[in-house]
């Protein structure tokens, strides 16, 4: 038992730090060490970056482009590149659709989009949920129908992420209606400029746009966009979802927020010291700074367990890492929110210039939105609830 | 950057499970309690015979030369034992004081005889209104010819009710609180002028009190300069319940799993209800991030850079305060009635838990620490 990494390790890490702090633009490090919003231009620059040199998709299969790194590997790559503040590849593209193409598509899928994928020259969203269908995913409706040698496609899918900047989108849709409802479902891409194709923003409450409804309309795609075989999408899903990544639980990304808020409390005044010289706030930072910690010691022994067993069982530890990984995130934001005290209040529009009189600090307008937007990871990716269902099935067996 | 064990620790670990599983059953734990000294004599000659109770001590002293991994995992299965008999207070403590602070002579005359279960030590630190401060010490000691004499009174001396000789801290210079003139202190307690009074603690284990009227002593090491070696030893000592705590909180977990799957009510097993099962899976969460600490703990504490060692040690008695207390009141609460039974076992774990909080410092006191120390140092 040995907290210390090895020398190998090591030589990797200081590689992947130099790599990740000084090959990309800092104006884009700077936005996402402070928790900044991306625009597609930074993210698409960063992948590019990312796979110019090989690791966009460490993970996918060594034929199409992966790489032949141990957990530890893995798990410094994400944690230095969080903290550096560089943001990681499209998460639709490099764990979504790329591994299910890469799984259970054809060649030809395989030779005409993973490379795009790979190097982000087609953005991909995700067409899971729906208005009927958002933990119980199985009860989607979307409908796709065979006729000749195509899908028609009609529905509706929501809660779309980046929507607004893909080209394709991949789908789940119902093709077989009269069966048990995991059984007649397909997974399908579809160029999202096809006719018919419609996507409306949906703005939340920090005043941001990431999310979309995205409308078919006798949507017409070539039968040869369907991955795998029909009426297995449900099976394809599942491989998705339990792409299990560490990274989940984001602790290099709370690290680095955790790093900035005391930086700032060191500058915020409370009375006649700084916010970081009170104890009462010392505690609640502390005591973040301890489930961080254990967080990150859990992910460490999940690491470790993947090396011993070659990855193959899921350690129920792993569950931990979303669960409790979200609810740190929010905690980060809520220590932001308390640092930055009253000059959370001014609302500044996007696009608005920096450092205009008056308002407070420019770090306490992103507080708020921060904290907002981040009520979304306790819900996402599987709410915590579903976690905890899923948790208590593999302690209870109910 | 491992979690494995060793060979030797995975040996270590099976060959202690399986004395747990012969020897400590709820229902034999129960024979021990009534003996005596509340713990089995018997128990300890096997612990010797096992070499468990020289484990960190090296070799020219009768051990094994085991670390802080080895004391955790003899220290987890324990937890999982409920074990009473006074591992922590003679072998962790005691010993662990004589190893860092004694003599060469010191070590030779006491580590070998602890190791075969011949002597049993304990450490008397504790004071009225010291608290959680260890440099709080109004005992005194003073010098007299060749020998030194200590007055004064300690409380909650762990296992003391037994114990032959005693680690004493006492002030031989300064005031109180003040760092400097802190020693280290053997005393033998059955020489004139120790006064003791022994009692149950809320946990079913034993401590006592000592009154010293001019009691002779000897001092291991400097008689003004021990605290840094009581810090680090009672450093070790936290990093071993943290690993005593997750065995405690496994078992609590298991334990009401087990009860969730078999108990029915409303025609099913309560453990088909979704508020239930998502509580057990809150109690997984914590058990599990306790777990790590504990492991970090038991690594740090081996670090010889204090504050580092210290403010990790800390974190870790914060994590398995928190996580140990919502184990507890949930194995409890989830449970029912038959929770609050003495005959039914969930209860002894929590209450042996609700001690451990209350040991060399809480959850606020170290929380209070952490803080104070400030960001964690980069590692190197």
């Amino acid at each position: 038992m040995d907290l210390h990494f090895t020398a190998d390790e090591l030589a990797f890490r200081d590689e992947a730090r130099r790599f990740f702090r000084t090959a990309f633009p800092e104006s884009i490090r700077r936005k996402g060490l402070a928790g900044e919003a991306m625009g597609r231009a930074d993210i698409v620059t960063c992948q590019r970056i990312l796979n110019a040199r090989g690791w966009a998709v460490p993970h996918w299969p060594l034929a199409w482009g992966g790489q032949d790194w141990s957990p530890v590997q893995f798990y410094l790559y994400e944690d230095e590149m969080q903290q550096a503040g560089v943001p990681e590849p499209l998460s639709f593209n490099t764990t979504m659709v790329g591994p299910v193409i890469a799984a259970f598509g054809s060649d030809d899928q395989k030779r005409k989009f993973l490379p795009r994928i790979a190097n982000l020259d087609d953005w991909w969203c995700q067409g899971f949920s729906e208005p009927g269908a958002g933990s119980d995913l199985a009860a989607l409706r979307t409908r796709a129908e065979r006729r000749g040698d195509r899908w028609v496609i009609n529905g509706q899918k929501t809660w779309t992420t980046l929507a607004q900047y893909a080209d394709w989108i991949f789908l789940l849709v119902r093709t077989d209606p009269t069966v048990k409802k995991q059984q007649g479902i397909s997974f399908i891409l579809v160029d999202i400029t096809t006719p018919g194709v419609t996507v409306r923003p949906i703005e939340t409450i920090d005043g941001g746009h990431e999310v979309n409804e995205v409308f078919f309309d006798d949507v017409v795609v070539p039968a040869e966009n369907l991955v795998g075989e029909v009426n297995k999408g449900w099976d394809y899903a599942k491989f998705l979802l339990g792409n299990e990544r560490t990274g989940i639980a984001r602790v290099g990304t709370s690290k680095a927020r955790l790093k900035q808020i005391r930086e700032l409390a060191a500058l915020e005044f409370s009375g006649d010291r700084p916010l970081l010289e009170d104890p009462q706030f010392r505690r609640r930072l502390a005591a973040v700074e301890i489930e961080m910690k254990a967080l990150e010691l859990t992910q460490l022994r999940v690491v470790a367990d993947a090396r011993r067993h070659g990855g193959g069982k899921a350690n129920p530890a792993s569950s931990i890492l979303k669960l409790r990984g979200s609810e740190l995130q929010q905690a980060c934001t809520e220590l932001l929110m308390e640092v930055a005290g009253p000059w959370v209040l001014p609302y500044r529009p996007a696009g608005a210039r920096r450092n205009e009189p008056g308002g407070g600090p420019d770090f306490a307008h992103q507080a708020a939105p921060a904290y907002f937007n981040m009520r979304k990871v306790s819900i996402y990716a599987g709410s915590n609830e579903i976690q905890r269902n899923i948790v208590a099935k593999a302690i209870l067996g109910f | 950057m491992d979690f494995d064990l060793s060979d030797e620790q995975r040996l270590l670990r099976d060959s202690v499970d399986r004395l747990i599983a012969d020897r400590y059953g709820f229902e034999q734990r129960k024979q021990y309690a009534r003996e005596p000294d509340g713990w089995s004599r018997a128990n300890w000659a096997q612990f010797a015979e096992l070499g468990l109770l020289g484990m960190p001590f090296d070799e020219a002293h009768g051990g094994f030369g085991g670390g802080p991994v080895e004391t955790m995992l003899v220290m987890e299965s324990f937890g999982r034992g409920l074990v009473l008999e006074p591992y922590l207070a003679a072998v962790v403590l005691g010993g662990g004081l004589v190893r860092r602070a004694g003599s060469e002579a010191q070590k030779s005359a006491l580590l070998p005889r602890l190791a075969a279960g011949e002597l049993l030590l304990a450490f008397a630190q504790q004071e009225r209104t010291s608290r959680y401060d260890l440099a709080d010490v109004a005992t005194t000691a003073r010098a007299q010819g060749d020998s030194w004499r200590l007055d004064g009174e300690k409380s909650l001396v762990l296992h003391g009710d037994v114990a032959d000789t005693l680690v004493v801290a006492a002030r031989s210079s300064g005031e109180r609180r003040e760092r400097a003139g802190v020693g280290l202190f053997l005393v033998d307690t059955a020489a004139p002028g120790v006064a003791r009074h022994g009692y149950a603690t809320q946990d079913g284990l034993r401590a006592a009190d000592f009154s010293f009227a001019s009691a002779p002593a000897a001092p291991l090491g400097d008689p003004a300069g021990g605290l840094a070696a009581a810090e680090r030893v009672v450093d070790e000592a936290i990093a071993a319940l943290c690993a005593e705590a997750v065995g405690l909180m496994a078992e609590m977990h298991a334990i009401t799993v087990d009860y969730l799957k078999t108990r029915k009510q409303f025609g099913r097993a309560i453990g088909e209800f979704q508020v239930l099962q998502h509580r057990s899976v809150d109690m997984f969460v914590a058990l599990e991030q306790a777990r790590s600490m504990a492991m970090y703990a038991a690594m740090m504490s081996a670090e010889d850079d204090a504050p580092a060692r210290t403010r990790a040690v800390s974190a870790a008695k914060v994590q398995i305060g928190r996580s140990g207390r919502l184990i507890g009141q949930e194995a409890t609460q989830l449970h029912g009635g038959i929770a609050m039974t003495m005959e039914y076992k969930v209860g002894h774990y929590f209450k042996r838990m609700t001690m451990i909080e209350r040991m060399f410092g809480d959850t606020e006191h170290h929380l209070s620490r952490v803080a104070a120390l400030g960001d964690e140092p980069a590692p190197s």
